[in-house]
């Protein structure tokens, strides 16, 4: 075993108990100065012991109930294999996969998904992805036809780009199994959509997902300007009124 | 040499495996992985290998989704293609490319099977798994009625 390796070990070692002291510090700490002061202003310590451990444990409830925006889930983006969460730092092969972030250098940026604009890569010719799995040659067969679907409530209506889609998609990945190809013959709702149907099947897992961020991409045609909102009929109908 | 990377290898892993478990002391429940990876572990975990990862975003940069989801028949379903390892080397679905010739070939058992033990198929970062309590799911079907 040479030098260097024993070297390697040791640094390991020594981050790990680093890491361990300050977590141990960060988690513990609140807790020790509680259970001294409880058995150091009594002599009868194994009795206050037991008390202080349940008036920690009380503490630690009511400091996490009310965290601050305890339901907001923020996730750090393109984080490299080995630290997201779901890659297994015990497999010695997942440190020779690539981390996005080395990959995606250079690429027009998003905010939200893979913090990519997939769709700006690929018309800038940041990226030409295959349509052919052997052939790099072969082009795909690009349909410009925009479909607008009118929206009954007070967001901009949705205009479906057919050219961004047959950029990467065949007619056959949506036609028919997820819209009958006539326009207007599909029953398409936000419900639907956020469960994983329709726009849903890719948007929100591959495709750019659906959050504030990203509404105005589907919803992007501003409503004319004498466009009232329809009344509900309990509003019409409200013998109140 | 080669030993020599591969102690190099087991401490970095120590110290990753370290940190991984103090993030998750710090935030319970938040994977972080990329959006749109995919886990598949139909029958992985059973057969005492690790889960598979495929992440959508490093394909799409060689391919478009018509390469996959129309000519080599990958529906869109995590979990619903049943890919197995004998499909595999017969130059089905993750086969048709990872043979050699296109990508490496299946001997790099880890490259693919890199899931943390025990994580159940499913696609990482879907809005459905975003949202706080799925409200549109419920409005459908009743949980307490059958
Ligand atoms: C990403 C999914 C998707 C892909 C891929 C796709 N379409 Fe469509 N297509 C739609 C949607 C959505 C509509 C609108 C349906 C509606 O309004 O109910 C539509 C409508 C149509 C219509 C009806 C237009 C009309 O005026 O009635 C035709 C024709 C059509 N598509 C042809 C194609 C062809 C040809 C291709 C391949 C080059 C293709 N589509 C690829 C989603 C897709
Ligand atoms: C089969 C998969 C699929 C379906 C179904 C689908 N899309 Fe897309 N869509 C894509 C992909 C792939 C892109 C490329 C951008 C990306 O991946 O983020 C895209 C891009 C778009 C864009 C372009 C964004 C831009 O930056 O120019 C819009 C708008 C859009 N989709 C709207 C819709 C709407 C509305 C529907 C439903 C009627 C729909 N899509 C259904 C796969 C799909
Ligand atoms: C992938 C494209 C897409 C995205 C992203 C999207 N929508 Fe929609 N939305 C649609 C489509 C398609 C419809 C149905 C239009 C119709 O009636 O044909 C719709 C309908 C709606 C409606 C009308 C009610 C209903 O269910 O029909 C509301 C309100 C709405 N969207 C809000 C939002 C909000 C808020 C966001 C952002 C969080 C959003 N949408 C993001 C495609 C999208
Ligand atoms: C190109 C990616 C890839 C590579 C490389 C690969 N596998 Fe798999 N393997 C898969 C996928 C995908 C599945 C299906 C996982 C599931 O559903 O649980 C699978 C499933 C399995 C299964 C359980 C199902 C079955 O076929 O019995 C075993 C065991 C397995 N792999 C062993 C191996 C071994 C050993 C190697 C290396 C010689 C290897 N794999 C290399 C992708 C791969
Ligand atoms: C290299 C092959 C490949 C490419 C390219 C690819 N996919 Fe996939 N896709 C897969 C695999 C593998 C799965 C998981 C299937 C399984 O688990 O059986 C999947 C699953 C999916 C799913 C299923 C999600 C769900 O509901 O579970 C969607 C949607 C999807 N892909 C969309 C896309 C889109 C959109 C693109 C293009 C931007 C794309 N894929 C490109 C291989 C690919
Ligand atoms: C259409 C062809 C194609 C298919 C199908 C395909 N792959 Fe790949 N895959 C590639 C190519 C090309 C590479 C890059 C190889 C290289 O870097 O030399 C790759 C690389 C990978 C990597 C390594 C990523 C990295 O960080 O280096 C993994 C993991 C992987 N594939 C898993 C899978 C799994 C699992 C499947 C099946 C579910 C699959 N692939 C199906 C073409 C494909």
């Amino acid at each position: 075993m040479s030098y260097k390796a024993h070297a390697r070990w040791l640094t390991a070692l020594v981050t790990m108990l680093i890491a361990v002291t300050a977590w141990s510090s960060e988690v513990l700490q609140p807790a020790q100065p509680a259970a001294v002061e409880w058995s150091s202003s009594t002599d009868q310590g194994s009795v206050f012991a037991a008390i202080s451990e349940s008036e920690v444990m009380h503490l630690a409830d009511v400091s996490s109930a009310n965290t601050f925006n305890q339901n907001l889930k923020k996730h750090e983006a393109n984080l490299p294999p080995p630290e997201d969460g779901i890659h297994d730092p015990n497999n010695e092969a997942t440190f020779a996969l690539q981390p996005p972030k080395v990959a995606f250098k250079g690429l027009p940026e998003s905010t939200f998904g893979n913090q990519v604009d997939w769709v700006k890569s690929i018309d800038q010719k940041a990226l030409a992805p295959r349509w052919d799995r052997v052939n790099p040659d072969e082009e795909p067969f690009v349909l410009d036809m925009d479909i607008v679907r009118p929206v009954k409530a007070s967001m901009p209506d949705v205009v479906f780009p057919h050219r961004q889609h047959t950029e990467w998609l065949a007619c056959s990945n949506c036609h028919p199994a997820i819209f009958i190809p006539q326009k207007g013959a599909n029953q398409i709702s936000m419900s639907a959509i956020l469960l994983g149907e329709k726009c849903g099947v890719c948007h929100g897992k591959v495709s750019f997902p659906i959050e504030t961020k990203t509404c105005k991409k589907c919803h992007s045609k501003p409503k004319p300007d004498d466009w009232k909102p329809p009344l509900s009929s309990a509003t019409v109908n409200n013998p109140w009124k | 040499m080669a030993l020599n990377a591969q102690r190099r290898n087991l401490g970095r892993s120590a110290v990753f495996a370290m940190m991984a478990s103090l993030t998750a002391f710090a935030l319970p429940q938040v994977a972080h992985a990329e959006y749109a990876d995919v886990v598949i572990n139909n029958y992985a975990d059973a057969a005492g290998m690790r889960p598979v990862i495929f992440p959508h975003w490093f394909h799409r940069v060689r391919f478009r989704c018509k390469v996959c989801h129309a000519d080599l028949g990958f529906q869109f379903k995590a979990g619903g293609n049943k890919i197995n390892m004998a499909k595999i080397i017969d130059g089905q679905f993750c086969g048709a490319c990872h043979n050699g010739e296109i990508a490496w070939s299946v001997e790099n058992c880890g490259m693919c099977h890199s899931g943390i033990p025990g994580t159940p198929t499913h696609f990482h970062g879907s809005t459905v798994q975003r949202l706080i309590a799925p409200t549109y799911k419920a409005l459908e079907k009743p949980a307490d009625k059958k």
